[in-house]
């Protein structure tokens, strides 16, 4: 039992359910109702998972980086470029030579994911930028650079196989999850398989250290920042096939602190060293069960904000040994100094 | 070691100046009309309010924190005092109690950040959620003010003739603005306040040896950032005589940018707040010439990401040669 409640992935597994219980209860059930149309599952339970996954997609990227004690905060603008490219290059706009191939544009975006990854990671690692700044250059000039890509134009696209990668269904159930389950496992893998993920935590932890131990601190950087490009290339693609189009000024717009956020109630430090890609799976789901919920309930969606700012109040609070020495003086319970 | 970091702000500073009127020289021969005081003074008239954010941010920043949540700030005090006018609420009042709130706010972020440790990224974070959320909670649409006192206060210029027949007109509020940038450069440069922050900034451990009050600064900075924040929402309102809740998303970016290319290190301890107007300032002449040249707007974005590169590249490359002339 203490070994289970150890566990990165325990508190926010606790919270996602203890949210699950209160939609329940509220709804008076029919929160979990699934039905099955046409060989399909639908119900609200399904729409966080599929709706969730492009959170679950950045928050395995986003995990990495925070591990190693950065930050990406142009991931939103990465999406933007991803979407604006794929559907650029499927209605034929621009590479009119590849006829709107649709294979072929996702492999250019994804590139183009990884592109902007590199150039992060080349700030970050060999100029040794400070990460939010290095990222900051990429957020500001990326929904720029996609507009430039769409022309100033929102792209509306007609294609039934692109539309797949958000509205498809394989064993009637959606898409976007086995693609965040595979990401997921391809994650874990690379994280616990090899000595990578030993190489990201030891990095978050102490850099320099790392790098007397023989960790080649810049390669893992790189490799991190563009695996990062390459999670939000991929939910720009999820978000893009979800509204049809291509929309350079809203695609993913302020995604990167839910993304942020959903890590940190996966119990990742924002300062680097332990962290589990599982946890950060649970602390997206956290993210998007509050927002199907507050929707479920009619609330105005701006007003989700003010939930989520609760949210991340009680997690840096209870993150914080200093809070928690000062609550036990209170209740007397141990004298902890702080 | 502290004469060379002033150095290095130096330099950047100074390649900024000189950036910022290269711009205008050009600028000035490519297009007919732009080598006008009209320009000069439009580019005050627009950016008003993000000079007084920049302002407070260089304070956050100086002491090596940071504050995402000012953009929501702005707008929630465009949106209250919208609101609170609306309902027949006298100006004086809204604008002091807005003020209030924003320095409030503020200060709790800062407490936060100072008594439990916790990352003013995330504690900013909340912030800037909290902030846009309340926004959302009073109004969702657009709310127009009617009030004369803003009317006033939005309309009321100095306008003057010059023999070319142009008519170059200077907003009231904008002496606000400077009074803004005036008194926190005086502050950070000569009072016992402004050079603890300094202090605290370069490094914290000998500050707090050194017997400064380190907590009183690291919170008072978010305060008078918070405080800013708020100003910049009333010169905003004055701008567009609305409050509506999605109003400058991103702001905070544009005001850490521009503390940036005035030289301001995010790793604390060197940067001033004149450094931060003529960023503020390079963003603003961008903005006039991609509207002169005809462009999608998103070419200002491209543009001012790329000096903002080019600065920071400038940046380590200075700390580098200090580093490697530190070690020789």
């Amino acid at each position: 039992m203490k070994k289970l409640t150890n566990r990165m992935e325990f508190r926010p597994l606790v919270s996602l359910i203890i949210i699950l219980l209160v939609c329940a209860v509220f709804s008076g059930g029919s929160f979990f109702e699934i039905s099955v149309v046409e060989g399909h599952l639908y119900g609200r339970l399904i729409d966080i998972l599929r709706n969730g996954s492009r959170y679950m997609i950045l928050a395995i990227g986003m995990s990495m980086v925070l591990a190693t004690g950065g930050t990406d905060i142009s991931v939103g603008s990465v999406m933007a470029i991803s979407g604006a490219l794929a559907c650029s290059i499927v209605d034929q706009r621009i590479l009119g030579g590849l006829q709107g191939n649709v294979f072929a544009a996702i492999v250019i975006a994804l590139g183009a994911g990884a592109l902007c990854g590199a150039w992060n990671g080349f700030l970050v690692a060999k100029l040794k930028v400070q990460p939010i700044v290095a990222t900051m250059i990429l957020m500001t000039a990326g929904r720029g650079i996609a507009q430039l890509i769409a022309d100033g134009k929102i792209v509306t696209i007609t294609s039934d196989a692109y539309y797949y990668i958000s509205g498809g269904y394989i064993l009637g159930l959606p898409v976007p999850l086995f693609i965040a389950a595979f990401m997921l496992i391809f994650g874990v893998l690379i994280t616990k398989k090899t000595a990578f993920g030993l190489a990201v935590e030891s990095i978050g932890i102490n850099a320099d250290s790392a790098r007397l131990s023989g960790i080649k601190v810049e390669r893992n950087l790189w490799l991190i920042y563009i695996f990062c490009g390459v999670c939000a290339a991929i939910a720009g693609m999820i978000e893009s096939a979800g509204i049809k189009g291509a929309d350079c000024n809203n695609c993913g717009l302020m995604i990167e602190m839910d993304g942020i956020l959903a890590v940190a109630i996966g119990g990742t430090s924002l300062s680097g060293g332990r962290f589990s890609l599982i946890a950060s799976i649970i602390g997206a789901l956290v993210v998007q069960t509050i927002t199907t919920m507050i929707l479920a309930f009619g609330v105005a969606p701006e007003v989700i904000r003010v939930f989520k700012a609760l949210i991340v109040i009680v997690i840096c609070l209870a993150q914080s040994p200093a809070f928690v020495a000062k609550v036990r003086n209170i209740f007397g319970k141990k004298k902890v100094v702080a | 070691m502290k004469k060379k970091r002033l150095k290095i702000n130096n330099i950047s500073l100074l390649i900024a100046v000189a950036l910022l009127v290269g711009m205008y020289i050009a600028g000035a021969n490519i297009y007919d009309r732009f080598g006008s005081v009209s320009t000069i003074l439009n580019l005050f008239n627009d950016n008003a309010y993000l000079i007084v954010v920049s302002v407070g941010m260089t304070f956050v920043l100086l002491t090596g924190g940071i504050d995402i949540s000012v953009a929501s700030t702005l707008a929630f005090s465009g949106v209250l005092s919208a609101f609170l006018l609306e309902k027949g609420w006298s100006a004086g009042v809204v604008i002091s109690l807005v003020l209030l709130i924003g320095a409030f706010g503020g200060y709790l972020q800062g407490y936060v950040i100072h008594t439990f440790g916790i990352a003013p990224f995330l504690v900013t974070l909340a912030g800037q959620f909290l902030m846009r959320g309340m926004c959302a909670v009073i109004s969702t649409v657009s709310i127009p003010i009617n009030n004369e006192f803003y009317k006033a206060a939005a309309l009321g210029k100095i306008s003057f003739t010059l023999e070319s027949g142009s008519r170059p007109k200077l907003y009231y509020y904008v002496f606000i603005a400077v009074f803004v940038v005036f008194a926190a450069w005086y502050v950070l440069k000569y009072t016992r306040f402004g050079r603890a922050v300094y202090a605290v900034g370069s490094n914290e451990q000998s500050a707090q040896y050194m017997g400064l009050n380190v907590k009183l600064v690291k919170i008072g900075v978010y305060a008078i950032n918070g405080f800013c924040a708020a100003l910049g929402g009333v010169l905003f309102s004055f701008y567009t005589l609305a409050g509506y809740s999605l109003q400058n998303m991103g702001l905070e970016l544009d005001a850490i940018s521009s503390a940036v290319i005035g030289g301001t290190l995010l790793t604390g301890g060197v940067g001033t707040v004149i450094g931060s107007l003529v960023g503020v300032l390079i963003q603003g002449i961008i903005q006039t010439i991609v509207t002169y040249q005809n462009l999608n707007t998103w070419w200002t974005k491209v543009t001012f990401a790329g000096i903002l590169c080019f600065f920071i590249l400038v940046q380590r490359m200075v700390a580098i040669r200090a580093e490697k002339q530190k070690e020789a």
